[in-house]
C-alpha cells in the first residue's frame, strides 16, 4: 500500500538537511550558523570536615547497601507564588514516585531526613565559598540570606535544596574574552542516586548535605570549546583557593545549551569537563533539529489546534504474534497499545542527535514521566528495520484507519501507567509545534544526552523560614581578601616567564601546584623551571602508574627538596623518593634511603670501578665506540650515582675517563 | 489610605530608602563599596537589624545590601505582588461521609509567600481542595474557623469553645470531625476534650503537622488525608489524635487523646501512646484497629459534653533540693489544685514536707503523677511515699503528667468536695489511668543493639 518509506534513508536525508556536522569537522561558522549559545553552572565541593547544616563529617561515603535504615517520602508539588504548579512539579507528581532514602548512621542524621531543623550554616564552608566568590572578582553580599529551591525529583528529601548566594556578578578571563559571571552560591550537595525502577527510585544519603559552591556565568560562551575553557578556567580558579575536594564528583557542571531559537536546555551533572564540546554541540544540533521538525509540522498543519492521537489497546493472542513484550502480558499485568500520529510520517526517524531521532524524544518521556521500564515502546520507523514487528504496525494502522502521512507508536507497560503514557505521547507531540520545550537532559558518555525532567521554572525559590541571615562585616571581608590567590591568568603568565612546557599546564593548575613551586623556588632554592617540570611530567607520570596512599599530599615535596639540599645530595633523587612516599607517605626520609638502598658515595668511589668494567665491556662486546662504552658504563652506575651527583655531571666524568682510555689504548 | 511604603524597616535602614527615594516592591539598583547591585526591595522581618535592605535579586535569590556600604541607590520601577491561594469550589461526591473540619489556627495547610517569607494560611475547602485534590475522594468537607490561636497560646477558653462547636457538629449531623491544631500542644487539647466530649457518636480526630506544608516533603497532606479518611470512615468514635506512625511517608496512628505525648521537637513521627498501644492505624481506604476496646460509631446525635474548668490549678516537676517556699507561694496564691511530677515511684525530698502538709491542711488538692512518663505510681513501696500519701496526697496510677493537670482542671471546674475530686481523678473517663500495663506499652528501644539494628534496617520506622 505504501511506497517503500525507508526510515533509515530519512534520518540520514534530515541530517544532512539541518547540516549537521560531527564535533571533529566543525568549524566556527557552523556554530555560528546555528547560532550555539551556552553557560555554565560549575558545582564544586568544599573541603569542609563537616556537612552544611548539620554536624555530620563531610566526605564519608558508602556504598549502596551499607545503610542502617530507609524510609520512604513522597514529593507533592507546592504552588508558586502565581498560584500555579510548576511545570516540573506536576510531572514529578505524575510520576507518582516513591522516594526511598537509604540512611547510614556515620554519614546522615535527622537532619539529613527532614526531621530535624537546620542548625546554624557551617562557618568554615562559608569563609570558602567566600575566597572562591572573591578570586572571581564578585560583588560580595552584605548578609546572607538563605533560600530555598525546589527539587522534587526526590534528591533531597525537603523537596527543596537551602542554598544561599554569596556574590554577584564578576568575571573570567579567557585566551580570548572575558567571560561574565553571573552569582555564586553556597548550598547543599544532594542525595545519590542508587536505581529508579518503575514508580521507585531509591537514594544514598552520604553525600547529601556537603557544602559546595556553584558558580553561575552568562550565556557568553559562542563555541563549545570556549565552554570547555571556561570550565578548565572555573575549575583552576576553585583548586587555587586550596579549599576544595578533588576526585571523582567532587565537580560537576551543569550545561545550558541554545541554538538560534531553541530553549535553554541544561545538561545536567557533567562530570568530564572532556565531555563538554562534544555534548553542547550535539544539544545545539538537537534543538535545531528540533526546529526543522517545527517547520515541517506547521507545514503539514496551520497550528496544532485539534491535533490529537488516537489510540487502541492491542490483543496479540488475536493477531498470534509472538513478539517478546507482547508475551510478556499473559505473565503480567501489561496492555500494550498502538497510537497513531497524524501528519507525523517521516518526524518519528527526523535526526536528533547522532544515532537518535524524534521517536527517542517520545521515548525517553514514557520512561521517565509514565515509568515505563525499558524496551517501553516501537516506532513505525525504527532506523533498524525490523520485518517482525511490521505486521504489527499494519494491524495499528487498520484498526485506526491512519492515513498515509501518518506515523505510529506501540507502547506497553503496567495497566495503570497507560493514562499517564498516552497523555505523554500526545503532550510531547504538541510540543513539537512549539520547538523546543525546556528540559533538564542526561549526558550519555556517547555524546548524547537523554530527557531526564521538565526544567523547572523561576518560581521555586522562596526564603528559609527556618535560618537567620548573617551579616558580613567589613572586616571580615577584608581579612578575607588577603587570602585570595593568584588569578589563572597570572598563574597561566607566570609559566610562560618560567619558561616551563605548555604541556604541564593542566595537571599544575588542576592541582594547584603553583603555590609549591614557588615555595620549593623559594627554599631550597630549586628552578623553577626545573620543579614544574619535575611535577608536571615525572610527578603526573607516577601518578598514571601508582596510586597514592590517601596520606600522600603534595605539601610534603618543599620538605623532601629541603631534606636533599640539606644533605648535600642531588634532586634528582627526588624521583626514586617520590615513588615510596606516594605509596607510604608516613615513613621518614631516611628511611627512605634505605628502601631506595641509596648510599652515599664520594666521586672517586663512583668513578673506582670504572676501569675494571672498561675491560669488561671489552671481554663482552666487539665494538670500539667510544659512545656505546659511555652509555653502557652509564647504565652500569646510575643507580650509584643518582642523588650523590648531577647526572649530567657524572656522564661527563665518565665520557672524559673513556676518552683517556681510548687515547691510552690508540698510543 | 495610609500604605506603609517600608514594612519592617527602621533607624538607619530606613532613613536611607527615604533618602533615596526607594520603597519596599520597588525594583532598585544599588552602588555600593562592594559593587552594584539591582534588584527589588523586600519588606524585612520586624526582629531583624536595621542595618540591611533584603533584596530579590533576579535570578529569584534574595540578599542583604548593607546599609553603610550603599554610595546611592535608585528606583527604576515598581511592583507590588498580591499573593493569593487560588479556590476552587469542593467537589460533591454523593454517598462519601460529611466531615467537618474545624480551624484553630494551626496551618494544616499553607503556602509560604515567597516575597515575604510570611506562612499564609489554606483553610477553606475550596484552598484546600487545591492544596491536597486527593480529600474529594475521602470525604465532603466543609470548614470553619473557630478561633485563631498558635498552639502554645491555647487554653481552657479554647477547649471550652471547641466542645460546644463539636456538639453543634454532631447535632447538625456531621460523620466526623477533624480539628486542625498546632503540634506543640495537641495532646493537651486532645486530652481536655476527651473529658469535656463524651459519648461521641462520630470520631473526633485531632490533627497537626510537624514539617511546615509549604514543603514538598511536609507531612501536612498525608496527615490531614488520614484524619479525614479516619473520622469519615472510621469505626473508633473518640477523641484522637491523627499523625505520622513512622517518619515515612506511610501510615498514621490514632492515638486516644488521654495516653498521647508529643515525643521529639521536630520528627514527624513525634506522637506516642505512652503505657499502651495506640487505638489503632489509618491509611486511605483502612483503619486498622489495635485496641480491641474503644467506643463505636452509632447512627444517633447524643453527646454530653462537659465545657467545665477551674484556671487555677498548675503542676510542678520535682528536682532534688526543690525548695518548700515554691509550694507555699503557689498555695498563698489561691492555687486550688496542684499536681506534682515526682521522680521515681512518685517521690519528692523531705524538705518539701511541711509544705505539702502546709498546702493540704488548706485545701489545696495535691496529686502526684511521674516523670518516667513510663510506669505507675507506687507510693506504698518507699516510705517516703507512704509519708506522703499521709500528708494527703493522691496517687494518679499512670496518669500522664499533662492528663493530671487538665482532668484535674476539668474536676475542679465542677465541683469543690473532697471526695468527690478524688473520685472524679481516680475514675478513668477514657484511660487516662490504665488498670494494667501491657508487655508492649514500654517500648524505647536502644540503637546499636544488633537485634534492633535489624529491625531498624528492615522496618522504615
Amino acid at each position: 500500500m505504501t511506497t517503500r518509506f525507508n526510515p533509515l534513508r530519512n534520518h540520514q536525508r534530515t541530517r544532512k538537511e539541518i547540516g549537521y556536522v560531527p564535533l571533529k569537522q566543525a568549524v566556527a561558522k557552523d556554530w555560528k550558523r546555528i547560532g550555539f549559545k551556552s553557560g555554565l553552572e560549575v558545582h564544586q565541593q568544599l573541603d569542609t570536615k563537616l556537612k552544611l547544616f548539620c554536624r555530620c563529617p563531610a566526605g564519608k561515603y558508602h556504598d549502596d547497601l551499607d545503610y542502617d535504615g530507609e524510609l520512604i517520602r513522597h514529593m507533592r508539588p507546592t504552588l508558586s507564588e502565581m498560584g500555579e504548579y510548576d511545570g516540573t512539579a506536576l510531572m514529578e507528581f505524575k510520576t507518582k514516585k516513591e522516594i526511598i532514602y537509604r540512611i547510614n548512621n556515620e554519614s546522615a542524621c535527622t537532619y539529613e531526613i527532614d526531621d530535624t531543623p537546620p542548625f546554624k550554616i557551617n562557618p568554615e564552608a562559608l569563609e570558602y565559598a567566600l575566597e572562591i566568590s572573591l578570586a572571581s572578582k564578585q560583588n560580595i553580599v552584605g548578609e546572607v540570606h538563605i533560600s530555598r529551591k525546589q527539587y522534587l525529583d526526590g534528591s533531597i528529601p525537603t523537596g527543596f535544596q537551602r542554598t544561599a548566594i554569596l556574590g554577584v556578578e564578576g568575571e573570567i578571563e579567557l585566551s580570548n574574552k572575558k567571560v561574565r559571571l553571573i552569582q555564586l552560591s553556597l548550598e547543599e550537595d544532594s542525595c545519590r542516586e542508587i536505581s529508579d525502577i518503575g514508580h521507585t527510585r531509591i537514594y544514598k544519603t552520604d553525600r547529601l548535605g556537603m557544602p559546595l559552591t556553584e558558580t553561575v556565568t552568562y550565556p557568553d560562551m559562542e563555541t563549545p570549546y570556549e565552554l570547555r575553557e571556561a570550565a578548565e578556567y572555573i575549575r583552576f580558579l576553585n583548586r587555587s583557593t586550596g579549599r576544595v575536594r578533588t576526585g571523582i564528583g567532587s565537580a560537576r557542571e551543569d550545561v545550558n545549551v541554545s541554538c538560534k531559537g531553541g530553549s535553554r536546555v541544561e545538561i545536567k551533572g557533567v562530570s568530564h569537563n572532556k565531555w563538554i564540546p562534544r555534548l553542547s554541540h550535539n544539544e545545539a544540533f538537537r534543538q535545531y533539529a528540533l526546529l526543522n521538525i517545527r517547520k515541517l509540522l506547521l507545514e503539514r498543519f496551520p497550528d496544532d489546534t485539534g491535533w490529537e492521537i488516537s489510540s487502541f489497546e492491542i490483543y496479540p493472542e488475536k493477531i498470534g504474534s509472538s513478539f517478546e513484550p507482547f508475551i510478556r502480558k499473559h505473565k503480567t499485568n501489561y496492555q500494550i497499545w498502538g497510537v497513531n500520529l497524524p501528519g507525523f510520517k517521516g518526524l518519528l526517524s527526523h535526526f536528533t542527535q547522532p544515532g537518535k531521532c524524534f521517536f527517542d524524544e517520545i521515548e525517553n518521556r514514557l520512561k521517565v514521566i509514565a515509568c515505563l521500564n525499558r524496551p517501553n515502546a516501537i516506532s513505525s520507523e525504527p532506523l533498524t528495520p525490523d520485518e517482525e514487528t511490521q505486521p504489527l504496525f499494519k494491524h495499528v494502522r487498520k484498526h485506526l484507519k491512519t492515513g498515509e502521512e501518518d506515523a505510529q507508536i506501540i507502547f506497553w507497560g503496567p495497566a495503570s501507567d497507560i493514562p499517564t503514557a498516552l497523555e505523554t505521547i500526545q503532550e510531547r507531540c504538541l510540543l513539537a509545534f512549539k520547538g523546543v520545550p525546556n528540559e533538564t537532559r542526561k549526558p550519555l558518555a556517547n555524546g548524547t544526552t537523554e530527557f531526564e525532567r521538565v526544567l523547572p521554572g523561576a518560581d521555586r525559590m522562596y526564603p528559609d523560614t527556618d535560618s537567620a541571615p548573617i551579616p558580613l562585616s567589613e572586616e571580615y571581608i577584608d581579612e578575607l581578601k588577603k587570602r585570595i590567590p593568584v588569578s589563572v591568568t597570572d598563574r597561566i603568565r607566570q609559566f610562560r616567564k618560567w619558561g616551563i612546557p605548555e604541556d604541564t599546564f593542566t595537571y599544575l593548575l588542576k592541582n594547584n601546584l603553583a603555590p609549591l613551586i614557588e615555595q620549593i623556588a623559594d627554599d631550597p632554592g630549586l628552578d623553577p623551571k626545573w620543579i614544574a617540570t619535575f611535577l608536571g611530567h615525572t610527578l603526573k607520570h607516577l601518578e598514571g602508574q601508582k596510586s597514592f596512599h590517601p596520606d600522600f599530599n603534595y605539601n610534603q615535596l618543599p620538605r623532601l627538596f629541603q631534606f636533599l639540599v640539606k644533605q648535600g645530595l642531588d634532586k634528582a633523587l627526588a624521583y626514586p623518593m617520590i615513588s615510596v612516599m606516594i605509596e607510604y607517605p608516613n615513613m621518614d626520609f631516611t628511611s627512605i634511603l634505605t628502601s631506595i638502598k641509596f648510599k652515599k658515595r664520594t666521586v672517586n668511589e663512583l668513578l673506582a670501578p670504572v676501569s675494571f668494567l672498561i675491560e669488561k665491556f671489552r671481554e663482552i662486546h666487539h665494538t670500539t665506540d667510544p659512545g656505546a662504552l659511555t652509555n653502557w658504563l652509564m647504565g652500569q652506575l646510575r643507580a650509584q650515582a643518582t642523588g650523590n651527583i648531577p647526572l649530567d655531571e657524572f656522564n661527563g666524568m665518565i665520557r672524559e675517563q673513556v676518552q683517556r682510555e681510548f687515547s691510552k689504548t690508540t698510543r | 489610605m495610609n500604605e506603609d511604603f517600608f514594612q519592617g524597616y527602621k533607624g538607619d535602614a530606613l532613613r536611607i530608602l527615604k533618602k533615596f527615594n526607594t520603597r519596599v516592591w520597588g525594583v532598585a539598583e544599588f552602588e555600593t563599596t562592594r559593587g552594584s547591585f539591582k534588584g527589588t526591595v523586600l519588606p524585612r522581618a520586624e526582629n531583624d537589624d536595621d542595618q540591611h535592605i533584603v533584596v530579590k535579586i533576579d535570578t529569584g535569590y534574595n540578599i542583604g545590601i548593607a546599609v553603610n556600604t550603599i554610595t546611592s541607590m535608585q528606583e527604576i520601577s515598581y511592583y507590588k505582588a498580591n499573593y493569593k491561594i487560588p479556590g476552587q469550589e469542593f467537589p460533591y461526591t454523593e454517598n462519601l461521609p460529611k466531615v467537618k473540619l474545624i480551624g484553630t489556627g494551626g496551618t494544616i495547610a499553607s503556602r509560604l509567600d515567597y516575597r515575604t517569607g510570611a506562612v499564609i494560611p489554606a483553610f477553606s475547602p475550596g484552598e484546600l481542595y487545591g492544596a491536597v485534590p486527593e480529600l474529594a475522594d475521602i470525604c465532603n468537607l466543609t470548614t470553619e474557623k473557630v478561633f485563631a490561636v498558635f498552639s502554645e497560646n491555647m487554653g481552657p477558653e479554647q477547649y471550652i469553645a471547641l466542645a460546644k462547636a463539636i456538639k453543634k457538629e454532631i447535632e447538625n449531623g456531621v460523620d466526623g470531625i477533624v480539628i486542625g491544631h498546632g503540634t506543640d500542644t495537641l495532646h493537651h487539647t486532645a486530652t481536655a476534650l476527651s473529658f469535656m466530649v463524651q459519648d461521641s457518636p462520630v470520631p473526633i480526630v485531632l490533627v497537626g503537622s510537624q514539617r511546615s506544608s509549604d514543603r514538598p516533603s511536609s507531612d501536612a497532606a498525608l496527615n490531614l488525608m488520614h484524619a479525614c479518611y479516619a473520622a469519615g470512615h472510621g469505626d473508633i468514635a473518640e477523641v484522637m489524635v491523627c499523625m505520622f506512625g513512622p517518619t515515612s511517608d506511610e501510615y498514621g496512628f490514632l492515638h486516644r487523646g488521654t495516653r498521647v505525648r508529643k515525643m521529639h521537637s521536630s520528627y514527624r513521627s513525634t506522637f506516642r501512646t505512652i503505657g499502651d498501644t495506640p487505638l489503632g492505624t489509618v491509611k486511605v481506604g483502612e483503619v486498622r484497629p489495635i485496641k480491641k476496646e474503644y467506643n463505636h460509631r452509632r447512627k444517633d446525635r447524643r453527646v454530653n459534653i462537659y465545657p467545665f474548668f477551674e484556671e487555677r490549678v498548675t503542676m510542678i516537676y520535682f528536682y532534688p533540693h526543690m525548695h518548700p517556699d515554691t509550694i507555699d507561694s503557689l498555695v498563698d496564691l489561691g492555687y486550688k489544685g496542684i499536681v506534682i511530677i515526682g521522680t521515681g515511684l512518685g517521690h519528692v525530698n523531705k524538705e518539701l514536707y511541711p509544705a505539702i502538709r502546709r498546702a493540704t491542711e488548706k485545701g489545696v488538692f495535691v496529686f502526684m503523677t511521674v516523670q518516667t512518663l513510663w510506669g505507675y505510681v507506687h507510693m506504698f513501696v518507699y516510705e517516703t511515699g507512704r509519708e506522703l500519701m499521709a500528708m494527703g496526697v493522691i496517687p494518679l496510677e499512670n496518669m500522664l503528667p499533662e492528663a493530671a493537670f487538665i482532668k484535674l482542671g476539668w474536676v475542679l471546674g465542677q465541683t469543690d468536695d473532697p471526695d468527690e475530686v478524688k473520685k472524679m481523678m481516680l475514675h478513668p473517663v477514657n484511660d487516662e489511668i490504665t488498670l494494667r500495663e501491657p508487655y508492649n506499652g514500654y517500648l524505647v528501644y536502644q540503637g546499636g543493639v544488633p537485634e534492633v539494628e535489624e529491625f531498624i534496617r528492615r522496618f522504615r520506622k
